[in-house]
Protein backbone atom coordinates (compact mmCIF):
# COMPACT_ATOMS: atom_id res chain seq x y z
CA UNK A 1 0.00 0.00 0.00
CA UNK A 2 1.89 3.50 -1.38
CA UNK A 3 1.65 6.11 0.79
CA UNK A 4 -1.65 7.98 1.04
CA UNK A 5 -1.85 11.49 1.70
CA UNK A 6 -4.99 11.38 3.39
CA UNK A 7 -3.84 9.70 6.01
CA UNK A 8 -3.48 12.48 8.31
CA UNK A 9 -7.01 13.31 8.23
CA UNK A 10 -8.31 10.36 10.20
CA UNK A 11 -8.22 10.58 13.72
CA UNK A 12 -5.40 8.28 15.61
CA UNK A 13 -6.31 6.54 18.72
CA UNK A 14 -4.12 4.94 21.11
CA UNK A 15 -5.65 2.90 24.35
CA UNK A 16 -9.13 3.69 23.20
CA UNK A 17 -8.94 7.19 22.80
CA UNK A 18 -9.23 9.13 19.85
CA UNK A 19 -6.72 12.17 19.54
CA UNK A 20 -9.74 14.06 18.52
CA UNK A 21 -10.81 14.36 22.11
CA UNK A 22 -7.82 15.45 23.35
CA UNK A 23 -7.06 17.89 20.60
CA UNK A 24 -10.61 19.52 21.57
CA UNK A 25 -10.27 20.18 24.96
CA UNK A 26 -6.36 21.00 24.68
CA UNK A 27 -7.07 25.10 23.33
CA UNK A 28 -8.97 25.14 26.91
CA UNK A 29 -5.67 24.92 28.47
CA UNK A 30 -4.12 27.47 26.64
CA UNK A 31 -6.86 30.34 28.57
CA UNK A 32 -6.54 31.36 31.73
CA UNK A 33 -8.98 32.45 33.56
CA UNK A 34 -8.51 36.39 34.60
CA UNK A 35 -8.76 36.19 38.53
CA UNK A 36 -9.68 39.48 40.47
CA UNK A 37 -6.07 41.45 40.08
CA UNK A 38 -5.64 44.90 38.51
CA UNK A 39 -2.44 43.91 36.96
CA UNK A 40 -2.88 40.84 35.64
CA UNK A 41 -0.39 38.45 33.76
CA UNK A 42 0.80 38.75 30.58
CA UNK A 43 -1.35 35.82 28.97
CA UNK A 44 -4.55 37.29 31.08
CA UNK A 45 -3.82 40.53 29.69
CA UNK A 46 -3.29 39.32 26.05
CA UNK A 47 -6.45 37.23 26.14
CA UNK A 48 -8.50 40.21 27.53
CA UNK A 49 -7.69 42.27 24.91
CA UNK A 50 -8.20 40.19 22.23
CA UNK A 51 -11.52 39.08 23.41
CA UNK A 52 -12.43 43.24 24.27
CA UNK A 53 -11.36 43.28 20.35
CA UNK A 54 -13.10 40.26 19.26
CA UNK A 55 -16.25 40.83 20.88
CA UNK A 56 -16.44 44.79 19.89
CA UNK A 57 -16.23 44.03 16.60
CA UNK A 58 -18.67 41.71 15.93
CA UNK A 59 -21.05 43.16 18.57
CA UNK A 60 -21.20 46.82 16.18
CA UNK A 61 -23.16 45.89 13.66
CA UNK A 62 -26.25 44.49 15.77
CA UNK A 63 -28.53 46.03 18.22
CA UNK A 64 -29.41 45.32 21.69
CA UNK A 65 -31.26 42.19 21.43
CA UNK A 66 -28.50 40.56 19.08
CA UNK A 67 -25.86 41.44 22.23
CA UNK A 68 -27.55 38.26 23.85
CA UNK A 69 -25.33 36.70 20.76
CA UNK A 70 -22.22 37.72 22.63
CA UNK A 71 -20.83 34.51 24.68
CA UNK A 72 -21.34 32.01 21.72
CA UNK A 73 -20.24 33.68 18.97
CA UNK A 74 -16.82 35.51 20.57
CA UNK A 75 -16.20 31.80 21.94
CA UNK A 76 -16.91 29.93 19.18
CA UNK A 77 -14.71 32.56 17.35
CA UNK A 78 -11.61 32.01 20.21
CA UNK A 79 -11.99 27.61 19.70
CA UNK A 80 -11.70 27.83 15.81
CA UNK A 81 -8.93 30.23 15.76
CA UNK A 82 -7.08 28.60 18.68
CA UNK A 83 -7.50 24.70 16.99
CA UNK A 84 -6.97 25.84 13.47
CA UNK A 85 -3.39 27.78 14.51
CA UNK A 86 -2.56 24.70 16.73
CA UNK A 87 -3.54 22.38 13.15
CA UNK A 88 -0.18 23.75 12.27
CA UNK A 89 2.10 22.38 14.67
CA UNK A 90 3.78 19.25 13.91
CA UNK A 91 2.09 16.21 14.05
CA UNK A 92 -1.15 17.35 15.57
CA UNK A 93 -4.74 16.85 14.27
CA UNK A 94 -6.92 19.01 13.46
CA UNK A 95 -10.68 18.58 14.61
CA UNK A 96 -11.92 21.14 11.79
CA UNK A 97 -10.66 19.18 9.07
CA UNK A 98 -13.31 17.26 9.62
CA UNK A 99 -16.78 17.82 7.42
CA UNK A 100 -18.88 16.74 10.62
CA UNK A 101 -17.78 18.85 13.48
CA UNK A 102 -17.81 22.18 11.00
CA UNK A 103 -21.38 20.74 10.08
CA UNK A 104 -22.20 20.15 13.29
CA UNK A 105 -21.29 23.64 14.46
CA UNK A 106 -22.94 25.64 11.52
CA UNK A 107 -26.18 23.67 11.28
CA UNK A 108 -27.55 24.83 14.79
CA UNK A 109 -25.97 28.10 14.84
CA UNK A 110 -27.72 28.80 11.55
CA UNK A 111 -30.81 27.58 12.52
CA UNK A 112 -31.25 29.55 15.34
CA UNK A 113 -30.87 32.51 13.48
CA UNK A 114 -33.75 31.21 11.11
CA UNK A 115 -36.10 30.46 14.04
CA UNK A 116 -35.13 33.57 16.03
CA UNK A 117 -36.15 35.80 12.46
CA UNK A 118 -39.41 33.64 11.94
CA UNK A 119 -40.73 33.74 15.39
CA UNK A 120 -39.80 37.36 16.39
CA UNK A 121 -40.61 38.87 12.67
CA UNK A 122 -41.87 36.31 10.40
CA UNK A 123 -42.57 39.04 7.77
CA UNK A 124 -39.59 40.64 8.15
CA UNK A 125 -37.32 37.28 7.59
CA UNK A 126 -39.51 35.70 4.71
CA UNK A 127 -39.78 39.51 2.90
CA UNK A 128 -36.00 38.82 2.77
CA UNK A 129 -36.40 36.29 0.40
CA UNK A 130 -37.32 38.93 -2.26
CA UNK A 131 -34.90 41.98 -2.67
CA UNK A 132 -36.27 45.23 -3.39
CA UNK A 133 -37.32 46.48 -6.66
CA UNK A 134 -37.33 43.18 -8.45
CA UNK A 135 -39.43 43.58 -11.64
CA UNK A 136 -42.44 40.74 -11.72
CA UNK A 137 -41.94 38.50 -13.88
CA UNK A 138 -38.72 37.32 -12.18
CA UNK A 139 -40.56 37.16 -8.89
CA UNK A 140 -41.12 33.82 -8.81
CA UNK A 141 -38.00 32.77 -10.18
CA UNK A 142 -36.52 34.98 -7.77
CA UNK A 143 -38.28 33.97 -4.65
CA UNK A 144 -36.81 29.94 -5.43
CA UNK A 145 -32.98 31.39 -5.87
CA UNK A 146 -33.20 33.19 -2.82
CA UNK A 147 -34.60 29.93 -1.10
CA UNK A 148 -31.96 27.79 -2.22
CA UNK A 149 -29.64 30.23 -1.13
CA UNK A 150 -30.84 30.21 2.02
CA UNK A 151 -31.35 26.68 2.98
CA UNK A 152 -27.16 25.67 1.21
CA UNK A 153 -25.74 28.67 3.87
CA UNK A 154 -25.33 25.81 6.57
CA UNK A 155 -23.73 23.67 4.36
CA UNK A 156 -21.50 26.41 2.88
CA UNK A 157 -20.56 27.42 6.39
CA UNK A 158 -19.28 23.97 7.41
CA UNK A 159 -18.23 23.08 3.61
CA UNK A 160 -16.08 26.32 3.26
CA UNK A 161 -14.29 25.66 6.96
CA UNK A 162 -13.21 21.96 6.12
CA UNK A 163 -12.22 22.91 2.78
CA UNK A 164 -9.80 25.57 3.56
CA UNK A 165 -8.16 23.32 6.13
CA UNK A 166 -8.16 20.37 4.63
CA UNK A 167 -6.61 21.72 1.16
CA UNK A 168 -4.06 23.83 3.70
CA UNK A 169 -2.97 20.67 5.01
CA UNK A 170 -2.58 18.68 1.91
CA UNK A 171 -0.55 21.33 0.53
CA UNK A 172 2.26 21.79 2.79
CA UNK A 173 2.44 17.60 3.16
CA UNK A 174 2.71 17.49 -0.77
CA UNK A 175 4.78 20.30 -0.91
CA UNK A 176 7.57 19.32 1.78
CA UNK A 177 7.61 15.45 0.26
CA UNK A 178 8.60 17.31 -2.90
CA UNK A 179 10.90 19.06 -1.16
CA UNK A 180 12.76 15.97 0.25
CA UNK A 181 12.60 13.90 -2.48
CA UNK A 182 13.83 16.28 -4.45
CA UNK A 183 17.35 16.92 -2.17
CA UNK A 184 18.98 14.18 -3.44
CA UNK A 185 18.73 14.65 -7.37
CA UNK A 186 18.71 18.41 -7.83
CA UNK A 187 19.21 20.56 -4.63
CA UNK A 188 18.36 23.60 -6.38
CA UNK A 189 15.33 22.87 -7.20
CA UNK A 190 14.72 21.73 -3.85
CA UNK A 191 15.74 24.92 -2.60
CA UNK A 192 13.25 26.71 -4.48
CA UNK A 193 10.71 24.09 -3.05
CA UNK A 194 11.60 25.37 0.60
CA UNK A 195 11.04 28.69 -0.16
CA UNK A 196 7.25 28.07 -1.74
CA UNK A 197 7.27 25.50 1.60
CA UNK A 198 8.00 28.86 3.98
CA UNK A 199 5.70 30.92 1.85
CA UNK A 200 2.47 28.44 2.24
CA UNK A 201 3.17 28.41 5.26
CA UNK A 202 2.98 31.76 6.42
CA UNK A 203 -0.14 31.46 3.99
CA UNK A 204 -1.66 28.90 6.25
CA UNK A 205 -1.15 30.93 9.76
CA UNK A 206 -3.16 33.55 7.79
CA UNK A 207 -6.11 30.90 6.22
CA UNK A 208 -6.37 29.48 9.86
CA UNK A 209 -7.55 33.06 11.23
CA UNK A 210 -9.30 34.07 8.37
CA UNK A 211 -11.45 31.02 8.16
CA UNK A 212 -12.47 31.08 11.84
CA UNK A 213 -12.99 34.65 11.71
CA UNK A 214 -15.38 34.40 8.16
CA UNK A 215 -16.80 31.97 9.62
CA UNK A 216 -18.30 33.44 13.12
CA UNK A 217 -18.74 36.72 10.84
CA UNK A 218 -21.11 35.35 8.59
CA UNK A 219 -22.79 33.84 10.95
CA UNK A 220 -23.22 37.41 12.64
CA UNK A 221 -24.09 38.19 9.48
CA UNK A 222 -27.05 35.77 9.48
CA UNK A 223 -28.50 36.76 12.70
CA UNK A 224 -28.37 41.13 11.63
CA UNK A 225 -30.84 39.96 9.13
CA UNK A 226 -33.07 37.55 11.46
CA UNK A 227 -33.00 39.22 14.88
CA UNK B 1 15.66 17.48 67.21
CA UNK B 2 14.03 17.62 64.62
CA UNK B 3 10.80 15.64 64.76
CA UNK B 4 10.58 12.64 62.29
CA UNK B 5 8.21 13.06 59.48
CA UNK B 6 5.77 10.59 58.52
CA UNK B 7 6.08 8.80 55.46
CA UNK B 8 3.05 10.16 53.94
CA UNK B 9 3.80 13.69 54.15
CA UNK B 10 7.30 13.36 52.41
CA UNK B 11 8.07 14.85 48.58
CA UNK B 12 8.89 12.37 45.68
CA UNK B 13 12.24 13.69 45.88
CA UNK B 14 12.60 13.25 49.73
CA UNK B 15 11.44 9.34 49.77
CA UNK B 16 14.33 6.92 49.89
CA UNK B 17 14.50 3.97 46.87
CA UNK B 18 13.65 1.55 49.74
CA UNK B 19 10.37 3.27 50.36
CA UNK B 20 9.32 4.00 47.33
CA UNK B 21 6.46 0.63 47.34
CA UNK B 22 5.13 2.02 50.46
CA UNK B 23 5.14 5.28 49.43
CA UNK B 24 3.48 5.01 46.10
CA UNK B 25 0.68 2.53 48.23
CA UNK B 26 -0.31 5.73 50.63
CA UNK B 27 -1.12 7.82 47.76
CA UNK B 28 -4.54 9.30 46.46
CA UNK B 29 -5.70 6.84 43.73
CA UNK B 30 -9.69 7.20 43.61
CA UNK B 31 -10.92 9.88 40.97
CA UNK B 32 -11.30 12.88 43.40
CA UNK B 33 -7.31 12.30 44.20
CA UNK B 34 -6.25 12.11 41.00
CA UNK B 35 -8.25 15.43 40.07
CA UNK B 36 -6.11 17.16 43.02
CA UNK B 37 -3.25 15.87 42.24
CA UNK B 38 -4.04 17.12 38.63
CA UNK B 39 -5.21 20.39 39.92
CA UNK B 40 -2.44 20.96 41.84
CA UNK B 41 0.13 20.16 39.10
CA UNK B 42 -1.64 23.00 36.76
CA UNK B 43 -1.18 25.31 39.56
CA UNK B 44 2.38 25.04 39.99
CA UNK B 45 3.11 25.13 36.62
CA UNK B 46 0.87 27.92 35.90
CA UNK B 47 2.15 30.09 38.95
CA UNK B 48 5.17 29.27 38.05
CA UNK B 49 6.04 30.50 34.48
CA UNK B 50 2.42 32.26 33.71
CA UNK B 51 1.11 34.07 36.26
CA UNK B 52 3.95 36.16 36.96
CA UNK B 53 4.29 39.96 35.84
CA UNK B 54 6.82 39.49 33.16
CA UNK B 55 6.02 35.98 31.94
CA UNK B 56 7.90 35.10 28.48
CA UNK B 57 7.02 33.03 25.64
CA UNK B 58 8.57 30.09 27.34
CA UNK B 59 5.76 29.20 29.65
CA UNK B 60 3.56 28.87 26.54
CA UNK B 61 6.34 27.22 24.29
CA UNK B 62 7.04 24.20 27.13
CA UNK B 63 3.24 23.55 26.77
CA UNK B 64 2.81 23.53 23.05
CA UNK B 65 6.07 21.39 22.87
CA UNK B 66 4.55 18.63 25.29
CA UNK B 67 1.60 18.93 22.83
CA UNK B 68 3.20 18.23 20.28
CA UNK B 69 5.07 15.54 22.09
CA UNK B 70 1.90 14.01 23.19
CA UNK B 71 0.35 13.89 19.57
CA UNK B 72 3.54 12.00 18.30
CA UNK B 73 2.87 9.48 20.87
CA UNK B 74 -0.73 9.32 19.98
CA UNK B 75 -0.07 8.96 16.59
CA UNK B 76 3.17 6.97 16.37
CA UNK B 77 1.67 3.84 14.73
CA UNK B 78 0.31 6.32 11.31
CA UNK B 79 3.64 7.86 11.63
CA UNK B 80 6.11 5.00 11.41
CA UNK B 81 5.27 4.06 7.68
CA UNK B 82 5.51 7.59 6.87
CA UNK B 83 9.87 6.87 7.36
CA UNK B 84 12.24 7.59 4.55
CA UNK B 85 12.91 3.99 3.26
CA UNK B 86 13.99 2.38 0.06
CA UNK B 87 11.11 0.19 -0.01
CA UNK B 88 7.72 0.99 1.88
Amino acid sequence: MGLNFFDQFSSPSLLGIPLILIAMTFPALLLPSPDNRWITSRLSTLQLWFINLVTKQLMMPLDKKGHKWALILTSLMIFLLLINLLGLLPYTFTPTTQLSMNLALAFPLWLATILTGLRNQPSASLGHLLPEGTPTPLIPALILIETTSLLIRPLALGVRLTANLTAGHLLIQLISTATIALFSTMPAVSLLTLLVLFLLTVLEVAVAMIQAYVFVLLLSLYLQENI
Amino acid sequence: LPAAVLLKDTKLMDVKLGQLGSWLAMRDFTPGGILGAVRRGYNRYYNKYINVRKGGLGGLSMVLAGYVVLSYMWSYSHVKHERRRKYH
